[in-house]
């Protein structure tokens, strides 16, 4: 009978308020749920901000937590998706001394397979840009970790539904034009 | 010109609670709230604000007001301490869905963040606890978001809304205008109902052979008595209440078959597990009312009116949700539902109502033991009020007694803390609930251990002058931790036993009539006598000291495992 814990990505459109980020977060707090990553950014619609969050647990649970989301007076509209609905990048940087970019023919070959970009190039260091999927981030961090990581960073999801949210409609908004 | 028409920011605040038709504030000043409170001054023959002796009393007391006018309590308070005090009483307005809009000053905004004196962050201390809240900073901002405050306060399902402005917003000149929040475009406050969901309730409700009604505040919170009696009636089925729904339906009413959940009555726990369809009407189900959710009416189909989305589903799963205020839903279902009557079935209530009347209730309201029961205070009350009195009560053993036993006739009748459990509620709910109905007997009925967590509002009444009629039933003890000591931890009383001042002496000090009882033979003659008084009363009552409320459904039972003894 018990369910099993899955990985939703949740989208909530909201008015831009400043307390809004507390108030959702304080949902999960109360329920004893981590965030694995959390965005916030501007949505497609003007003024509209959007909060993507990613969490690992059953679907009835994530059913009741979008409810009390969306109970938030600025809150617009919230949605959950499984992995499989949704079209999902996080992007990594990875800090690696330049020594080992010039020593390194290995390096070189990672880097080009693992299709990441070099972002900057300085004496001391260079950057390495990844975007992609968790495994592929992470597959390269385990790459270039024996050659010395001097730093590593990866943002939160950016996902798009497959299906429409139809933000719009619930808004009354027309932004085909 | 225009010079001459700005007001301050402080003038505007009165002016939009003056907007939103409010005539009465409970409250405390302090420095960051000052300029608000300098404007008071000047509108006091329009604003009546009520200095209460603690925050905390200040929000019980707008608590109590709103619950028995179904308008929205004002609190105001000053900043850091000031607001942090008012949190209990948002959380309990918060769980008991109790419109509520409290106003607290803040430090100025060029201090925000600095640890300026008496500031602290009570947007994000409140937010958990509140519908909304909003921190304001500038004059002009004042009027727009106190008419969104009193908007979502009491729309859709009520709640407290917290509105802090900084010191120089409320100095800062504005210039006032004012219109009433009617819309805000990311809030839905009643959804729509979906006819198909009717068809399909009705259709469950029509086939029923034995149909159980639970209903809660929703009905008393969406003015739906009269539907609410319309449908029962029509449709024939026993209703039982949970402790906030208790008044809606008058006591006598022959539907009416008592209270559900830990210390209801035995008939609506036990039949709630043979029911074969479980009507939810403005309940949230809490797990005060369900017991183990594991056994709670599995065999039964369930359908759930409530107003909030967020309800549906959230503990127990339910076979037809109806979404929309029962104002509107309780009647369309009216027109499809079957006249019918569930005789047997009811018959099944009352039977089970005599095995709980002869195991529980003929001792409780006429005890053959010497001291005094709860119960038969509440008994003379009822008998002295004839059913007509506002009934407060705080936490614990009385709480649980006074609902079992107190009867109504009138709807908005009965206060109390339900769903935080706060004690200390009782006394400051009750000054406010007769200011909101000074034409009506208000009696609060408190414990010993609630009574003196907020005593000092004992000042505020005696000031107002308000005849409350305040009965503590004394036993010495925290008595529901010790009763809980002595079914579920062998009698270990830690920390229950309460060593008492002389509690009519303190209400003597406030100069509030006073009395106390300690034997039956005087009982009836004290409660007719404080009944019979138009001023402030407080009666002391010694009861028995180690007595346990039962029927009790043990934490973690079924309900139909309720236990009589």
């Amino acid at each position: 009978m018990s369910e099993l814990n899955n990985t939703y990505t949740i989208s909530v459109y909201t008015e831009n308020n400043l307390g809004l980020l507390n108030r959702i977060s304080a949902i999960f707090l109360k329920r004893h749920i981590s965030i694995e990553s959390l965005t916030t950014s501007q949505s497609e619609i003007e003024n509209i901000f959007r909060f993507i969050i990613v969490v690992s647990i059953t679907k009835s649970r994530v059913e009741r937590v979008i409810k009390q989301i969306e109970k938030q007076i600025e809150v617009i509209a919230a949605f959950y998706h499984s992995n499989e609905e949704t079209i999902f990048l996080e992007t990594a940087l990875y800090k690696v001394k330049s020594k080992s970019l010039f020593n390194e023919k290995t390096i070189q070959k990672i880097i080009k397979n693992s299709q990441a970009n070099i972002v900057t190039v300085s004496p001391e260091y260079f950057v390495i840009e990844k975007t992609g999927w968790r495994k592929d981030t992470e597959k390269l961090y385990d790459e270039l970790e024996p050659y010395g990581l001097l730093q590593f960073v990866r943002s939160g999801r950016i996902s798009v539904s497959k299906e429409p949210m139809n933000i719009s409609n619930i808004l009354g908004l027309n932004t085909d034009k | 010109m225009s010079e001459i028409t700005k007001i301050s920011g402080a003038e505007a605040v009165i002016k939009s609670l003056l907007k939103e038709g409010v005539d009465l504030i409970y409250g405390y000043p302090g420095g960051a709230i000052m300029p608000i409170y300098d404007e008071l001054h000047k509108y006091e023959d329009k604003l009546n604000h009520v200095l209460t002796r603690h925050e905390q009393g200040a929000t019980h007391a707008a608590q109590g007001f709103a619950r028995v006018t179904g308008k929205v309590g004002v609190v105001m308070a000053t900043s850091g301490p000031g607001a942090t005090n008012l949190v209990t009483g948002i959380a309990d307005a918060q769980i008991d869905s109790t419109p509520m809009v409290c106003i607290t000053g803040q430090v100025a905004s060029h201090l925000l963040g600095s640890d300026a004196f008496q500031e602290t962050d009570i947007i994000g201390i409140s937010s958990p606890v509140t519908k909304w809240n909003c921190q304001v900073t500038k004059a002009s901002e004042i009027p727009e978001v106190l008419a969104k405050a009193f908007y979502i306060a009491k729309s859709g399902r009520p709640g407290p809304v917290l509105i802090d402005i900084t010191k120089d917003a409320q100095f800062e000149l504005m210039e006032f205008s004012y219109s009433k929040c009617k819309t805000i475009r990311s809030y839905t406050p009643v959804p729509n109902y979906s006819i198909k969901q009717l068809k399909k309730a009705a259709e469950l409700i029509n086939n029923a052979k034995k149909p159980l009604i639970v209903f809660g505040q929703g009905v008393i919170l969406g003015n739906a008595e009269t539907e609410f009696k319309n449908f029962i009636e029509k449709t024939g089925i026993p209703s039982a209440w949970t402790i906030l729904g208790l008044s809606a339906l008058p006591s006598d009413h022959p539907l009416n078959v008592g209270m559900v959940g830990m210390h209801g009555n035995y008939g609506p726990n036990v039949l709630t597990n043979q029911c074969d369809l479980l009507i939810a009407v403005g309940m949230r189900f809490d797990d005060r009312v369900t017991g183990n959710l594991d056994t709670y009416a599995k065999q039964a189909k369930i359908i759930h009116f409530d107003i909030d989305p967020a309800e549906i589903n959230k503990t127990v799963e339910v076979d037809v949700p109806v979404l929309g205020t029962v104002k509107e839903t309780l009647p369309e279902i009216l027109k499809l539902v079957n006249k019918n009557n569930h005789q047997n079935w009811l018959g099944k209530f009352h039977s089970l109502y005599e095995k709980e009347y002869s195991k529980v209730i003929k001792e409780e309201l006429h005890p053959t033991k010497e001291g005094l029961s709860m119960a038969e205070v509440v008994k003379e009350i009822n008998i002295a009020s004839k059913g007509n009195a506002i009934i407060i009560t705080d936490v614990g053993q009385h709480q649980m007694v006074a609902c079992r036993y107190a009867k109504f006739n009138e709807s908005k009748s009965n206060v109390t803390s339900g769903g935080l459990g706060t004690m200390g509620f009782a006394l400051p709910a009750a000054l406010g609930a007769k200011m909101g109905a000074p034409e009506r007997e208000v009696v609060a009925i408190i414990g010993d251990g609630g009574f003196q967590m907020t005593i000092q509002e004992l000042g505020t009444i005696f000031q107002t002058g308000s005849a409350v009629k305040i009965v503590v039933l004394n036993n010495n003890y925290l008595g529901m931790v010790r009763q809980w000591q002595e079914m579920f931890f062998e009698k270990r009383y830690a920390s229950t036993e309460l060593v008492n001042p002389d509690f009519v002496t303190i209400a003597k000090g406030y100069y509030i009539e006073a009395k106390k009882v300690s034997k039956r033979e005087e009982l009836k003659s004290s409660i007719e006598l404080m009944m019979n008084s138009k001023k402030p009363f407080f009666l002391e009552v010694s009861v028995e000291k180690e007595h346990n409320v039962f029927p009790m459904i043990p934490t973690g039972a079924s309900v139909s495992d309720i236990r009589l003894d």
